[in-house]
């Protein structure tokens, strides 16, 4: 280890850097006493910039968030809290459009998450061939990863369209009913998954692939050896070689999709946008957060919101985690 | 690092896993062999140029239907070939949907966050790679924590703050809570952890250097590639963030994605102009993945989590 930092710790001094070696112990001392401020301080103030900014933007807020729910704020007057104790979450609590974006949120979770998940997978596999053209075959399945929430959304919703929708018009030229993607709940729900789908399979392809490259190659030798087929060298080596990565993709997963805003908000185009369609049926918690603080004035009942998915968030990986246990007890 | 509850290894080679073609001696970066390496067959190379076209038909359909005009748009068979409006469609959208605005703004957000991400990620990651202090497993430790807070659930204070300090609507507002970023100081470490030689710190203490000389003469040298290539990913999320600058900012003064919006919240749509600027918007990020793809690519793959 560093012999400079064993010699802050144990009080030696260091070699007087040239230029001062005149015997002057007072120059010596200080250059010494500078020299183990320096040791023991600049780490800190290395680090110093991202906890003050982290600590300023998002866990102060994230904190004061819990106390803004427990009062009446107006967005027009966000100076004057009326403490309203646990009414937002008594109320909350009863509002059938709260559960509603509740369950919209898990169910678009959900059909976004596990197939995203499975086709990168699926794409790391195939990525990890030796092939021609193997760059331009990963920066391709990144081109999505390039485009902004917004871009996408926008170009999503007119694939989707009802009338002159390409999905539609593809449906109809082999015989299918067109489908009202926007207006009916589970294509809808189906149609902003896409868009997520599409956007983060090739990101999460990457790491997948990352993952699988650090795998010892003497792990597939030794199971060749045992005669295990490729598909089952893929189930027995490369899956389990990529857990912690896996667990990582669907943690990260997870959190982005309580988070879901971009996708609805602007495949509802225009007047739907913030309601999540004209019967909330694409309404997830970030289109209720905003319309609640941003459409309804009511900054209090936002923040209620936002700590209802932090709890969603909460309850979902202890859930995880308890399934771990009971898993590993039993097995 | 011995707390291990998090899916981190902390020792893995972070250098560009990117393969030379077979034969030839491709170079093996990766030092824990490179897991299989079968040759694709024909199955292989079709299911991929299928991904391919997945990827990128989307976009290439942008670009067709911003060539286009509306009635040719909205018929169908849907037009699958450029049509000769592109140039009047993207002057159009740049006019009316403040696109030239929100592309400055855009560009002004996403230039100071990626530098100042990048600036505190080396100096941060340097600390936690390559010295020692008291709390600093503890420290790492909550970095990585604050990955797992999503940004969201702050954001009512977060809208009074800036209220507050008066910068509703400009851009200080959306730029100061995203200075800093815990996976870039996460990568930096990894990087300078196995990218810069104990020696060179010791040499330079030796030498009595003090440690910010150090950080300027020894460790950005080493560390400019991975600067590099944080800088342009940092870059993407800034360019690409939605909730955040869509609440604090309004059409005056948008980001790209904020002027986005405005192009689709009529009724009456005019699908040439929305996608015109939908291309528009993404272009310079195009740009930059075709000619920087290598290093994105990398850079994402040597951030990744190894298990």
């Amino acid at each position: 280890m560093a012999t400079s930092t064993t010699k802050a710790l144990t009080g030696e001094e260091p070699p007087a850097p040239p230029g001062t070696a005149d015997g002057g112990k007072t120059a010596r001392r200080r250059s010494a006493l500078l020299h183990r401020l320096d040791v023991k301080g600049a780490p800190f103030a290395f680090v110093a910039p991202f906890f003050i900014v982290f600590a300023a933007f998002s866990f102060y807020p994230l904190v004061y968030t819990s106390w803004i729910s427990l009062h009446d704020v107006e967005l027009a007057t966000l100076d004057v809290m009326e403490w309203v104790a646990f009414d937002n979450y008594v109320e909350l609590w009863g509002d059938s459009r709260f559960w509603n974006a509740l369950w919209n949120t898990v169910t678009i979770g959900v059909i976004s998450t596990v197939p995203q998940l499975m086709m990168a997978l699926g794409l790391a596999h195939l990525l990890n061939y030796r092939m021609r053209a193997s760059l331009f075959f990963r920066v391709a399945s990144l081109v999505p990863y390039a485009t902004s929430v917004a871009a996408a959304a926008l170009v999503f919703t007119m694939i989707f369209e009802r009338d002159f929708g390409m999905i539609n018009w593809a449906l109809g030229s082999v015989g299918i009913d067109p489908v009202d993607w926007e207006a009916d709940k589970w294509p809808a729900q189906v149609a902003i998954s896409t868009i997520v789908i599409w956007r983060w399979t090739g990101y999460n392809a990457l790491l997948y692939l990352a993952a699988m490259q650090a795998i010892p190659a003497e792990r597939y030798e030794a199971a060749s050896l045992d005669g295990a087929s490729r598909w089952k060298q893929f189930t027995h080596v490369t899956v389990p070689g990529i857990r912690s990565t896996i667990v990582f993709t669907i943690v990260l997963s997870t959190i982005g999709a309580t988070q879901l805003f971009g996708e609805p908000l602007i495949f509802g185009q225009g007047p739907n946008g913030v309601t999540g369609g004209a019967d909330n049926q694409y309404q997830t918690l970030g289109l209720l957060l905003y319309e609640e603080g941003w459409k309804n004035y009511q900054m209090g009942r936002s923040a209620t919101v936002a700590w209802a998915m932090f709890m969603l968030l909460v309850l979902v990986f202890a859930a995880q985690r308890l399934i771990k246990r009971l898993r590993s007890r039993t097995s | 690092m011995t707390t291990n509850s998090l899916p981190v290894r902390t020792d893995t080679p972070v250098r560009t896993p990117v393969e030379k073609p077979a034969g030839r001696g491709g170079r093996r970066l990766l030092r824990q062999g490179a897991g299989r390496q079968h040759h694709a067959g024909p199955l292989a190379y079709v299911l991929l140029v299928v991904m391919a076209v997945l990827s990128i038909f989307p976009l290439y359909w942008t670009m067709v239907a911003a060539s286009t005009d509306n009635t040719r748009v909205s018929q169908t068979p849907p037009p699958f070939l450029p049509g000769p409006n592109l140039f009047s469609n993207l002057a159009r959208a740049w006019d009316e949907a403040a696109m030239g605005k929100a592309m400055i703004n855009s560009l002004i957000v996403a230039g100071v966050i990626a530098l100042s991400t990048v600036m505190f990620a080396t100096l941060a990651g340097f600390a936690f790679a390559k010295l020692r202090f008291k709390g600093r497993n503890v420290l790492l430790m909550l970095v990585i924590g604050t990955m797992m807070v999503p940004p969201q659930l702050g954001v009512v204070p977060l809208f009074m703050m800036m209220s507050e300090l008066g910068w509703s609507q400009q851009l200080p507002a959306v730029i100061f809570p995203t200075l800093v970023s815990a996976v870039g100081v996460f990568f930096m470490r990894q990087y300078l952890s196995e990218a810069l030689p104990d020696e060179l710190v010791e040499a330079g203490r030796v030498d009595g250097a003090h440690s910010l000389r150090i950080f300027w003469s020894i460790v950005l040298p080493v560390a400019r590639p991975a600067m590099a290539v944080l800088f342009m990913i940092t870059f993407v999320h800034a360019w690409n963030d939605f909730f955040w600058p869509f609440v604090v900012l309004d059409m005056t003064n948008p980001t790209v994605p904020v002027a986005l919006t405005q192009l689709s919240a009529g009724y009456v749509r005019d699908q040439s102009l929305i996608m015109a600027g939908a291309l528009l918007g993404t272009l310079p990020l195009l740009a930059m993945f075709v000619v920087f793809g290598r290093q994105i690519v990398s850079g994402i793959m040597a951030g990744a989590v190894k298990g």
